[in-house]
């Protein structure tokens, strides 16, 4: 059985922690599978899947070593995992308007009422300080059908004031 | 008839550039009826390329007719498929019997006017918009020796300015 640890990361954003975090767990022999990187509010952030032959103690201590020097919190949880399970999203759905409190929550929870499993979400605040804009980006799987969806949107925009459209997504394979 | 073998990334087989077909032989016409047996045995899969079972000539199927909301010609035999004008850009989501496991957003142009030959070698010209043309597009690109992974589009950055590669190798 593979030994996967899904190794969870962030700091202070700064050139290099990619690369430095990738090649000690290729020193370990670590094989990489999905990955999620990104930056957020000036912090670098990582979830990464990482297969190694060593155990979770001992690649613990060796990245404690790198993460102190560039000053960077992690954390290694030992996952039940694997690589080729992917699913395939059906729908994708916009969210944008003024920046309100409560709004992830609201279309999030209207979303999981309405069938949706969120498979990728990602969310951004752009606009100005004095007039914030916020973004949302999801994709998933419409469980009760595309209705739900559409139905549960359309209540979101009413009550909160929002754009939130929702685009089937039809995966042309050839 | 026979099912042909899929090639399947990174084959480097499917970078491979195919020739035009010159000559509308018996030997085509069966590969023609084992590309389309092959083809008809993936579910959901709405075209394929000769060079994706290892025949580098410019020839693919093409049938979205499974798919009823999209306007569509049916199924398509297109020899030398040459696409003559692209209008638009849309952004949708690709899968590939060549590329198992993996989709990803790739923009293609809305609008395309199509010219091919038949399996008789007489010439075809088509109208083509949306899901068709996408398919099309895609299929023709194996023939140029390219996958869908050479034209993904970040998913963070889908809506920001990207170089398209050419169409033309």
């Amino acid at each position: 059985m593979e030994n996967w640890l899904m190794l969870t990361l962030v700091g202070k954003d700064r050139p290099g922690i990619v690369a430095k975090i990738s090649h000690a767990l290729f020193d370990m022999k670590g094989n990489l599978g999905e990955a999620s990187m990104t930056r957020l509010g000036g912090n670098f952030t990582i979830m990464l899947m990482v297969c190694v032959p060593e155990s979770k103690t001992v690649v613990q201590e060796k990245l404690q070593q790198i993460c102190d020097e560039l000053e960077l919190f992690f954390h290694l949880d030992a996952v039940e995992a694997g690589l080729h399970q992917h699913i395939e999203p059906d729908v994708r759905i916009s969210i944008h308007g003024a920046d309100q409190a409560g709004i992830v929550a609201r279309a999030t929870d209207a979303l999981n009422k309405a069938g949706l499993n969120i498979l990728n979400l990602e969310s951004d605040v752009g606009g100005s300080s004095e007039s914030p804009v916020y973004i949302m980006h999801i994709e998933g799987v419409a469980g009760k059908g595309f209705d739900a969806v559409e139905q549960a949107l359309q209540a979101l925009s009413r009550e909160n004031n929002v754009v939130a459209r929702m685009t089937p997504i039809d995966t042309m394979v050839g | 008839m026979a099912l042909l073998n899929v090639l399947v990334y990174p084959d480097a087989r499917l970078s491979q550039i195919s020739q035009p077909v010159m000559e509308f032989s018996e030997d085509l016409r069966k590969f023609m009826r084992d590309l389309e047996e092959t083809f008809r045995s993936f579910p959901g899969c709405v075209g394929i390329a000769a060079p994706q079972v290892g025949r580098f000539e410019r020839i693919i199927l093409v049938d979205i007719s499974e798919k009823p909301k999209h306007v569509n010609h049916g199924f398509l035999v297109l020899i030398n498929p040459e696409i003559t004008f692209y209008e638009g850009s849309s952004l949708g989501r690709e899968g590939c019997l060549s590329v198992p496991d993996y989709t990803g957003k790739v923009e293609r142009a809305k609008f395309i006017t199509l010219k091919a030959l038949n399996q008789k070698g007489e010439k075809l010209e088509f109208q083509m918009s949306g899901y068709e043309a996408r398919a099309v597009q895609h299929e023709i690109d194996h023939l140029d020796g390219k996958l869908f992974l050479d034209r993904l589009v970040s998913r963070r950055n889908a809506l920001s300015k990207r170089a398209e590669i050419p169409t033309k190798p």
